[in-house]
């Protein structure tokens, strides 16, 4: 039981990091008052690239790394079309989600079913030799510690420093921010590449440290899952921290329950992220000073300075 | 304002826009096809080839972009009518999965019914289940203010889990060995063929006619004239007591309602019964189609067949010239990303401001 226990454990963290690393970029395009829905197609260019890179390089950090900027290119297009056009930011990031798809099974042709060896894991000294807990927990590809690293740092930046600030302000006022001074596009585009470097990354993580190979369509709605965590976490930090490894247990459960053959429709659990998400969702919409509290409210709206 | 060039919103829409944006939108797109076949050292003749002359090439050809449309006409003609009421239902494809399955039931419990009326029996059912599965998001959204991008959004994923349960358990073919799909639909319960020997079924006259009634209800209707004002002008929709509950509801009624009706053209028509794979993301597409077609139903028409013509020439590129299918994705996120940045030309312009000379400089 305790084996089982640790493989949990384990497992959840290394689940749950994809997912954390995204919804924190995702986080921060929000907290500007945009609706990146491309992140499923930017997760997979991230993926396809980085594991072609490392594939070919040798190097993990490098093939994280060019994820992260294939994420970031293809984010640029959107930021161009919804921030330099005024596209609506829903149908903008369907478009550049479905162009993220196909490039990324493009790109990735030659390379499918090819496999890497696996990320090297980071002992933490010290921590990793603790008893039973020590391996499953402080053993992990280094990827897993930076994501939470990531989130402190990132609600560290919200809530102590002055470009937090304007950024918030941006998504909840940006008529305001403007009035101030402040350049709302350049903030947004920069909010929507930091988003998108962080979708790449999340993407290639999954290629080539948590599953070291390549197959078409492997980000497998983790994108979808992504921006619902968002919401599931009310836009915050440490909520959306829980959130991730929440449904990472959901996930390894559900291959669990199937290794143990529990009678239970692993279906059921697959859509409960889903179905926890729209809950969430209702629960937190039902108060007006409670959406007001949490949801940027620019969400979703095009700003146009001449206005 | 200020800078060299700026925009400036137009007093009235722009005639010669609406059409050089879906022009420059397909002008884009052969441009990348080219470069990706020059890339992989082919002619970028061919590419233009594959997807734009040899659809047409011949009337199985034909056959199967007709057999693409019906879907994609259907759906983006619902979704349409509420993006116009900005009402944002992402769920097609949840609700296509959720119209599938209620179609379905009938023949997979009377399989062997052989009335005529079983058939548009199963198009009411797969309306309905639409509408039902749209309904969840109508429901938070008109009750508790819950934005219905996320909803519809989660709801897809929701439906395909249940999809799925549902193969692989309940509605499974008993005979079948286990594989995750249904029993095959009797002859009376599947969409009869337009020409014998194709795949083409009378399913596309449904698209054609809700696109007839897609135009009347847009420019006809009064119900089509408030939800276009509510989501041109809410705050003019609130002061003439325009409901805005009503402009959600209808809006996702009818594009669950299209869309579940879509789900069951699938199952009785080129599948034949309830499987794993239903739509290769219809519902997405849609939202592509609808957007290319400017929201408007005629524009909706032309969008879809273009659409459709894509996506069968991605299949003969694929199957004679070894093309990756990836390219016709790749095409559809290029035809739309650049036809939402030209669209804004529609609706603004933009002024050039030459730097006036300085006074005294002139002698």
């Amino acid at each position: 039981m305790n084996a089982t226990l640790l493989f949990v454990l384990s497992s959840t963290l290394v689940a749950a990091t994809p997912l954390l690393i995204g919804a924190l970029g995702e986080l921060a395009v929000e907290k500007t008052g945009v609706l990146n829905l491309s992140i499923e197609g930017l997760m997979a260019i991230g993926a396809a690239i980085g594991f072609i890179t490392t594939h070919d390089t040798g190097s993990h950090w490098l093939g994280l790394l060019t994820g992260g900027v294939a994420g970031l290119l293809l984010s640029l297009v959107f930021a161009g079309i919804i921030l330099g056009f005024l596209a609506n930011q829903v149908a903008a990031g369907i478009a550049v989600g479905i162009l993220g798809l196909g490039l990324s099974a493009m790109v990735g042709r030659s390379y499918e079913s090819q496999s890497i060896p696996a990320m090297a894991h980071w002992a933490i000294p010290g921590l990793s030799t603790l008893p039973v807990v020590g391996p499953a927990l402080f053993a992990q590809s280094p990827p897993v510690y930076l994501a939470v690293l990531l989130a402190v740092g990132e609600a560290l930046f919200f809530r102590f420093t002055r470009l937090g600030l304007v950024v918030r302000a941006t998504g909840e006022a940006p008529n305001a921010a403007h009035a101030l001074g402040y350049d709302v596009r350049l903030i947004r585009a920069g909010a929507i590449a930091f988003g998108g470097f962080l979708a790449g990354v999340a993407g290639a993580f999954i290629s080539v440290a948590y599953t070291p190979l390549w197959a078409d369509g492997m980000v497998a709605g983790r994108g979808w899952i992504v921006i619902a965590l968002v919401v599931f976490g009310s836009w915050r930090v440490g909520r959306i921290v829980a959130g991730a490894y929440l449904f990472g247990a959901v996930g390894i459960l559900e291959l669990l329950f199937q290794a143990e053959g529990v009678q239970l429709p692993s279906q059921l659990l697959s859509s409960l992220p889903y179905v926890a998400t729209i809950i969430a969702l209702a629960l937190l919409s039902m108060d007006r000073r409670r959406v007001r509290l949490n949801a940027p409210v620019s969400l979703g709206l095009t700003f146009w300075a001449g206005q | 304002v200020r800078g060299f060039a700026n925009l400036e919103p137009r007093l009235s829409r722009s005639g010669k826009a609406i059409v050089v944006a879906p022009v420059a939108a397909v002008i884009a797109a052969v441009l990348v096809l080219s470069i990706a076949f020059l890339a992989i050292g082919r002619s970028p003749v061919e590419a233009v080839y594959y997807f734009f002359i040899a659809p047409f090439a011949s009337v199985s050809n034909l056959g199967e972009v007709l057999l693409d449309m019906s879907p994609l006409l259907l759906i983006a003609q619902g979704l349409a009518i509420g993006f116009r009421a900005r009402i944002w239902n992402i769920g097609a494809e949840g609700q296509l999965v959720i119209g599938a399955i209620a179609g379905s039931l009938l023949p997979i419990y009377l399989n062997s019914a052989s009335s005529p009326l079983i058939l548009p029996a199963m198009v009411v059912l797969g309306g309905v289940g639409g509408m039902s599965w749209a309904g969840i998001a109508a429901f938070l959204r008109a009750q508790l203010n819950t934005n219905e991008v996320l909803v519809t959004l989660m709801l897809n994923s929701v439906a395909y889990q249940i999809l799925y349960f549902l193969v692989s358990g309940p509605l499974r073919d008993p005979h079948g060995f286990n594989f995750p799909q249904s029993v095959q639909f009797q002859d009376a319960a599947t969409f009869p063929l337009l020409i014998s020997g194709m795949r083409v079924n009378a399913s596309i006259f449904i698209g054609l006619g809700v696109s007839v009634l897609a135009w009347l209800f847009v420019h006809r209707s009064f119900l089509g004239f408030k939800l276009r004002v509510c989501g041109a002008a809410p705050m003019a929709a609130r002061y003439a007591g325009f409901s805005q509950t009503q402009a959600i509801w209808i809006s996702l009624m009818i594009g669950g309602c299209a869309a579940g009706i879509a789900g069951v053209s699938e199952v009785a028509g080129p599948l034949g019964q309830l499987q794993r794979v239903l739509s290769p993301g219809y519902g997405y597409s849609a939202i592509v189609v609808a957007f290319l077609g400017a929201l408007d139903p005629l524009g909706i028409v032309l969008s879809s067949f273009l659409m459709a013509v894509i996506y069968v020439g991605g299949d003969l590129a694929q199957t004679s010239a070894g093309v990756s299918y990836a390219m016709t994705t790749v095409l559809l996120g290029v035809l739309l990303v650049t036809y939402l940045a030209t669209r804004l030309f529609v609706d603004y312009r933009i002024r050039f401001r030459w730097p006036e000379p300085r006074r005294g400089t002139v002698a």
